[in-house]
């Protein structure tokens, strides 16, 4: 049975792996723009089945949260409503190809080089039996990794509050609503109660009204 | 489970207690459709479904019999490929959610460290179901219900999440039989986390509805402005999927509201020594979600739509500040030894 | 002051509790619904239903041709064609359609009937399965006269007063 566990994984790996692989082939391969962020999509949640093999399962789920649940939305979102012009996107793609090539050879290299460095060292295991990996993972990051933390997330902030500041403009001619005033209205601010008798006066009243 | 199982063996076992989950979860869906009608009818003082079956119990079945053998009609110039994956990726998360929900102590699939994150995980992947529907459908209405969607489901989530954050500070666990084992103790009802994360009850509760697309929030739906919103152009078996998958996500929210907050299968008089009232057992947590999936069709049957502005105000600027106050001030509750967790 | 009051107000969800606890009454009052095959809501004798013409109890149809109902009505709905009768020369319908998808049910060709032959009946369940049955003939309009004339009969009586 070990061994029978083995093979599934080596499995599991290669078809996570190989479609992790394929579709992020399909990143820059589709044609429809919508089709190429699904694949991204893919792409993302391939890998995050690759890190639940390695038992990375905190890791693998955030991905899947953060990364598939809402920035791909978001991308998403963004992209359906463009209408992107296909043909000179494409019109480069000759031309730039060395160059490409070239960025993704030196890319492949430093990654292998970190690989090789990080397998040379002694494989990191600090992970204690019993503690489970979530726990493990926030000692650490609220311990050792405390300042680097706080520093990203304060980074994190700032590119908010400058993205929100950028984009931000308030229009003079614009109708905006505002719901927190719509609904705090009462109805005292824009009616008026106005105690009438129901009938009308008797007709002697009138003229003796319309005399004085 | 002894070694001489082979895993032939535990494989066809994983697969009846998924049927087991799966089986009766459609079956609840069917009759919550009907006690929905049931509930909104008499609220507006009519009878609802009572002709089909013994109080029109049969109703939904009818209906699903119908759903099934209607015609699929597909747009001219629909993505077809997409246009029917959408169905499936808005049903599959809807189900595979399931996996991690206890419904007894040690009832539960698959009883995982990281619980409360798969949930999210599942949760987050239901919007694509929407969003693709709509934009394959090449329909206006349709893409403009999947947008709306779209933006208020990933709104609600943080709101969703930051409440959930505020259960495990609280909980000290991912896992939901832990979570829930965390609100054990001698106090009856006052050990359950809704009284010291009161506001977050409200906040989860309300975020479900929205995450769920229901009214008062069901803008990505829309009848009187955009028609039927994502599913417009769906009809038949495929319409049935987003059927069945709003309504497996309405009972998910009702199972997780109880188990988060209200002591889950935990019975509210633990520990006064009321005989079996006092001890624990799934008709407590079959009774608290009876409590909170009629709370849905209540809230339904009462409010009207919110508009698609109110709706972004109230997640973005009313929710979320609540929801990260509240997180610091669980925080204390946990860092200063306020709220007794477990026994 | 006032505002910080409608602040803890809306924070405290008041109106939407108000709203959950109306619509919690109106949960267990008494429900409307006629469940309709089985239970009719009561009906007045002024109840304008499927047409009939009327015959005198001699058997002599009253409807003398005089064409006010078509003229009066505000659907064209009436058709009539008229002849000396054969047999003793006096003016009477050789046809009298209505046709029921055009008719408005307003009842005004029954008011203008000098004679009281139109009338209209308190029937409500009818339907037509086949293209053209919708206009109902002289002999159709006859027959049901002849069939309901007691019920036709005793509504009149009941709102001779009115009338």
């Amino acid at each position: 049975m070990p061994m029978n566990h083995a093979i599934f994984q080596t499995v599991c790996f290669l078809v996570f792996a190989g479609a992790a692989a394929l579709s992020a082939l399909g990143v820059i391969g589709f044609k429809n723009t919508v089709h190429a962020v699904l694949s991204l999509v893919l792409t993302f949640f391939s890998a995050a089945c690759v890190w639940l093999l390695l038992q990375a399962e905190f890791l693998a789920l955030a991905l899947v949260v953060v990364y598939v649940g809402a920035v791909m939305v978001l991308f998403l979102f963004v992209v359906m409503m463009l209408d992107i012009e296909l043909e000179p996107l494409r019109e480069g793609f000759i031309r730039y190809l060395p160059v490409g090539i070239g960025a993704a050879v030196i890319m492949l290299f430093e990654m292998l080089g970190i690989i090789g460095v990080r397998a040379m060292n002694v494989p990191a295991g600090p992970n204690p039996a019993g503690a489970s990996n979530i726990e493990w993972l926030g000692q650490a990051l609220f311990t050792h990794f405390l300042l680097p933390f706080e520093i990203a997330a304060l980074i994190l902030t700032v590119g908010l509050v400058a993205a929100v500041v950028l984009a931000l403009r308030t229009r003079t001619f614009s109708r905006r609503q505002d719901p927190a005033r719509q609904s705090a209205v009462r109805a005292a601010t824009r009616l008026r109660m106005v105690k009438m008798p129901a009938v009308k006066p008797a007709p002697a009243a009138a003229e003796k009204e319309t005399a004085t | 489970m002894t070694p001489a199982h082979s895993d032939v063996f535990i494989f066809f076992l994983t697969l009846a207690k998924i049927l087991a989950i799966a089986v009766p979860l459609i079956i609840a869906v069917a009759l919550y459709v009907w006690w929905e009608r049931k509930v909104i009818g008499w609220m507006h003082v009519r009878m609802g479904p009572n002709k089909i079956g013994p109080f029109g119990l049969l109703q939904a079945f009818a209906d699903v019999v119908k759903l099934l053998i209607k015609e699929i009609v597909t747009p001219t110039n629909a993505n077809r490929f997409l246009y029917f994956a959408a169905p499936l990726l808005a049903v599959i998360p809807a189900l595979a959610v399931w996996a991690v929900v206890p419904f007894d102590h040690g009832v539960v699939l698959a009883d995982i460290n990281a619980g409360v994150l798969f949930l999210l995980a599942m949760t987050s992947l239901g919007v694509y179901g929407i969003i693709l529907a709509g934009w394959a459908s090449n329909s206006r209405y349709a893409m403009l219900g999947a947008m709306r969607s779209a933006a208020q489901v990933i709104s609600y989530e943080i709101a969703m999440g930051m409440a959930l954050v505020c259960v495990l500070i609280l909980a000290g666990s991912l896992n939901f039989s832990a979570i829930v084992a965390a609100q054990a103790g001698h106090k009856g009802l006052f050990d359950w986390f809704w009284l010291p994360l009161l506001p977050m009850f409200f906040v989860y509760f309300i975020s479900g509805v929205a995450e769920t697309n229901r009214l008062p929030f069901d803008v990505a739906e829309g009848e009187s402005e955009i028609v039927a919103g994502f599913h417009v152009e769906y009809s038949g078996s495929a319409f049935a999927l987003f059927f069945l998958a709003e309504y497996a996500n309405m009972i998910l929210v009702s199972f997780l509201a109880p188990i988060l907050f209200l002591g889950g299968w935990l019975s509210p008089f633990q520990g006064w020594h009321l005989g079996w009232l006092s001890q624990p057992g799934w008709w407590w947590l079959a009774v608290k979600v009876f409590v909170f999936a009629t709370a849905f069709l209540w809230i339904r049957a009462t409010f009207p739509r919110y508009r698609y502005d109110q709706i972004m105000r109230l997640g973005w600027k009313v929710f979320i500040p609540i929801a990260i106050v509240w997180i610091f001030v669980a925080g204390c509750l946990r860092y200063f030894g306020w709220v007794t967790t477990g026994h | 002051m006032k505002r910080i009051i409608a602040y803890l107000k809306s924070l405290l969800l008041l109106e939407l509790f108000a709203g959950l606890w109306l619509t919690l009454k109106y949960l267990f009052r008494p429900k409307y619904t006629m469940r309709y095959p089985m239970e009719h809501i009561p009906q007045s004798v002024r109840f304008r239903g499927l047409h009939a013409l009327r015959r005198y109890p001699n058997g002599e149809e009253r409807c003398i041709a005089c064409k006010l109902c078509e003229a009066v009505c505000p659907a064209l709905a009436i058709t009539i064609d008229s002849a000396p009768r054969p047999s003793d020369g006096q003016r009477r319908t050789t046809r009298y359609d209505i046709d029921l998808f055009k008719c408005i049910y307003c009842g005004f060709c029954e008011e203008s009937c000098p004679v009281d032959s139109i009338v209209e009946t308190n029937i409500y369940e009818y339907h037509f399965e086949r293209r053209g049955e919708n206009v109902v003939t002289k002999p159709q309009l006859l027959a049901i006269g002849d069939r309901y004339e007691k019920e036709i009969a005793a509504a009149r009586a009941q709102d001779a007063a009115y009338r």
